[in-house]
């Protein structure tokens, strides 16, 4: 398989790549959950991971902000770049480095504070404003850039929490871009949303292009479709193809790749 | 039975074997509930029974028989050089005045042995009555006026009708002799009940009339102030760092199985820990609300420590990765996230283990806060004692008179603990957070 990953990587090639993982293998314990994943992340571009259930995805996304460091006994192997430089690295930190590779997880966690302060809080930790008319409008432009400024102009105070689901997602997009981070990891950020809610998020997402780079976890082939330029098929803890969207959807080259985007197997 | 489970076979909702089934589990339900609910009855039955003995016992402790007889403030006697000079006005003989007063009143007790008991008419803190009166109102001297003397503490027992007059006068502690004064003044209307003032604002004594829990509350506030001071920080912090930070290895498991062992130790252990290591290592001031703060902290520590860490542990790791993947330090993460949210559980665990404390006794005995102290206690080094050794001293104490102060003081500790309970209660109702 990682011949195959190997093949497809020079297609795209002409792109820059903002993160370069090599030969990561992550254990959880005994238990290896990734075996030598390669891949390279270009720069403002929508990578999407996709793949059956339990085949390490979210693994591989937690990996990128070293989020895996804060699970009991997980163990990263491996190099990971970012720009050029080992993110493993003893001399980097590790806190630093979640701020500029930002993420939005799952299940919308906003904090049981007001939408304002969601938002306003990680300028508030690195100290990225010096006034308050500044944080205003850095969570002002964030709320916009979300898409949700206007259905919450007026209720800034308002607990965050007391959104609907849709809109606790695009508060925590709001939240993670405030940061002004360079990438924007998602892990199936529309799993528990409705179609439109859904429809919105892409279209944010699609937006946010231009500024950031972003890789995304989903499980909709149509979502992946969609949006991202470079999809990677992830199986039993490997790449099993990566490549152009376009050409992994309508052109697999593996068989497993081939079943599971039409639904055979997943 | 084995016959539904085939598969293509329809089931038989109507057979007679799973109607019976069905109403095996309805009769097991319903025998269930009535034993639960008989259960509640009972605990509930005992609870009251306990609250309205102590009540049925205690509550005349809050009223107090006053005898209100002329009294003459005799310049001659308090104040001889008319210089109204506060020492000499405190100084003077009040003794004097309340027996002349008493003389006055019934003139035809003449005897020596006589007289002294119809001194005892009056508690022994008459005198005292008196002087606080003339230091609050100096104009009083070369007055007449009535004054409300607080009863002796058997004539005060006998108007609360605790010693019966139908018994033999050898198995009375109230004569007949004594029954006739009393019922002279009470045929003038000179017999008041009224509210016991003393009980609440004054220390013990030797006097059950003059004795009051005003001293004990001090002493308990001090010392559950020091034990908050010192188990507060050091139980949230403790649990912020094994639930936050701590490794996870053999080392944690021990400690966390250690503080779980503390919390069952018997609180006179700690107080022998106490003894030994404030009293006899530190040499700090015995009887002192310091010390039994310090005690009690050492026992209100696992207590803190296992509530904070459940309420820690509730705050769900999605708040954790939020504020982490925003590149919050762990530490940013746990003090502006977690700690904040668990603020509500861990108070409310702290309040438990405070009104654990409140009514702890046997480590305070170790560390001699049961001494006889009179003075309200002014600060956590003077010495005190608490609440609950102060019923225990008076539960031990021989006058019939205590037993109602018992039962008093038990219910104003009740009273307290009831409070800070419903305090508990309240917080958690307020801040209960759904995710
Ligand atoms: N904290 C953990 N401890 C132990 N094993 C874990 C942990 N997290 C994940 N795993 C294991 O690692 C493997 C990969 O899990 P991962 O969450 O990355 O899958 P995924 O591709 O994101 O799946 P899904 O699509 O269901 O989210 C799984 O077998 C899982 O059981
Ligand atoms: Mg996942």
């Amino acid at each position: 398989m990682q011949m195959l990953a190997d093949v497809t990587t020079p297609e795209i090639e002409d792109v820059e790549a903002i993160i370069s993982a090599k030969d990561v293998s992550v254990f959880y314990g005994d238990k290896q959950a990734l075996n030598n994943v390669n891949l390279d992340i270009p720069a403002n571009q929508i990578t999407s991971l996709i793949g059956p259930s339990g085949c390490g995805k979210s693994t591989f996304l937690r990996c990128l902000n070293r989020m895996n460091d804060t699970v009991f006994g997980c163990r990263v192997e491996g190099n990971i770049t970012l720009d050029g430089q080992d993110i493993y690295a003893p001399e980097v930190d590790e806190v630093l480095l979640r701020a500029r590779v930002g993420m939005v997880f799952q299940k919308p966690n906003p904090f049981p504070k007001s939408i304002y302060d969601n938002v306003a809080y990680g300028p508030r930790i690195h100290g990225l404003t010096r006034d308050k008319d500044e944080l205003d409008e850095v969570v002002l432009t964030s709320l916009e850039k979300a898409g949700l400024l206007k259905e919450v102009k007026d209720r800034l105070n308002a607990t965050g929490t007391g959104l609907s689901g849709g809109q606790q997602q695009r508060l925590c997009i709001a939240r993670a871009l405030a940061v002004q981070p360079d990438i924007i990891l998602m892990d199936e950020p529309c799993s528990a949303l409705d179609p439109i809610a859904t429809a919105r998020i892409e279209e944010l997402i699609e937006e946010l292009r231009e500024n950031y780079t972003i890789i995304i976890v989903t499980h909709s082939m149509q979502q992946a479709a969609r949006i991202s330029q470079k999809t990677a098929f992830f199986h039993m803890g490997e790449i099993v193809e990566v490549g152009d969207t376009e050409q992994l959807f309508t052109n697999p080259r593996d068989d497993r790749t081939q079943g599971y985007i039409t639904g055979r197997f997943g | 039975m084995t016959d539904t489970s085939t598969p293509g076979k329809k089931t038989d909702w109507a057979s007679p074997q799973l109607l019976a089934k069905v109403a095996q589990r309805q009769r097991a339900e319903k025998r269930f509930r009535r034993l639960g609910l008989s259960a509640i009855v009972i605990a509930l039955a005992m609870l009251a029974t306990l609250l309205f003995s102590i009540a049925g016992k205690g509550y005349s402790a809050f009223y107090q028989t006053r005898l209100v007889m002329d009294v003459t403030f005799s310049e001659a006697v308090i104040d001889p050089k008319g210089t109204r000079n506060e020492d000499d006005l405190r100084a003077a003989g009040y003794g004097g005045i309340v027996r002349d007063t008493l003389r006055e009143t019934f003139p035809d007790v003449k005897s020596r042995k006589d007289l002294r008991e119809l001194f005892a008419l009056v508690s022994k803190g008459a005198p005292m009555q008196l002087r606080d009166m003339v230091l609050d109102n100096p104009d009083l001297i070369g007055q007449t006026v009535p004054v409300d003397f607080i009863a002796g503490d058997d004539i005060d027992m006998f108007n609360k009708g605790f010693i019966p007059r139908d018994v033999p006068e050898g198995d009375r502690r109230v004569k007949d002799m004594e029954i006739a004064w009393f019922d002279q003044l009470d045929a003038v209307g000179a017999v008041k009940m009224v509210f016991n003032s003393t009980f609440f604002t004054s220390g013990d004594s030797r006097e059950p009339e003059l004795a009051g829990i005003w001293g004990a509350i001090s002493g308990s506030f001090y010392t559950l102030i020091v034990t908050f001071l010192i188990s507060f920080p050091i139980g949230v912090m403790s649990a912020i760092y094994l639930e936050e930070f701590a490794p996870q290895n053999k080392f944690t498991d021990l400690i966390e199985v250690n503080i779980n062992n503390l919390a069952a130790v018997p609180s006179i252990v700690f107080g022998l820990l106490g003894l030994a290591l404030f009293l006899n290592v530190a040499h700090l001031p015995r009887s002192a609300p310091l010390v039994g703060g310090l005690t009690l902290a050492l026992m209100t520590l696992p207590t803190i420590i296992i509530a904070s860490r459940a309420a820690i542990r509730a705050v769900p790791d999605s708040i954790r990765e939020a504020a982490l993947g925003l590149g919050a330090s762990k530490q940013q993460t746990a003090f502006h996230h977690v700690l904040p949210l668990s603020m509500p559980g861990i108070l409310t665990g702290t309040i438990i283990g405070l009104s654990q404390a409140l009514g702890e006794t046997a480590p305070l005995l170790m560390i001699g806060m049961v001494a006889f102290i009179v003075d309200i206690p002014g600060g956590f080094t003077d010495a005190a004692t608490v609440l609950p050794v102060q019923i225990f001293l008076w539960a031990d104490s021989p006058e019939r008179a205590f037993v109602e102060k018992t039962s008093g003081a038990i219910l104003v500790l009740l009273g307290f603990l009831i409070f800070m309970n419903a305090l508990a209660v309240l917080l958690r109702k307020k801040f209960e957070r759904r995710w």
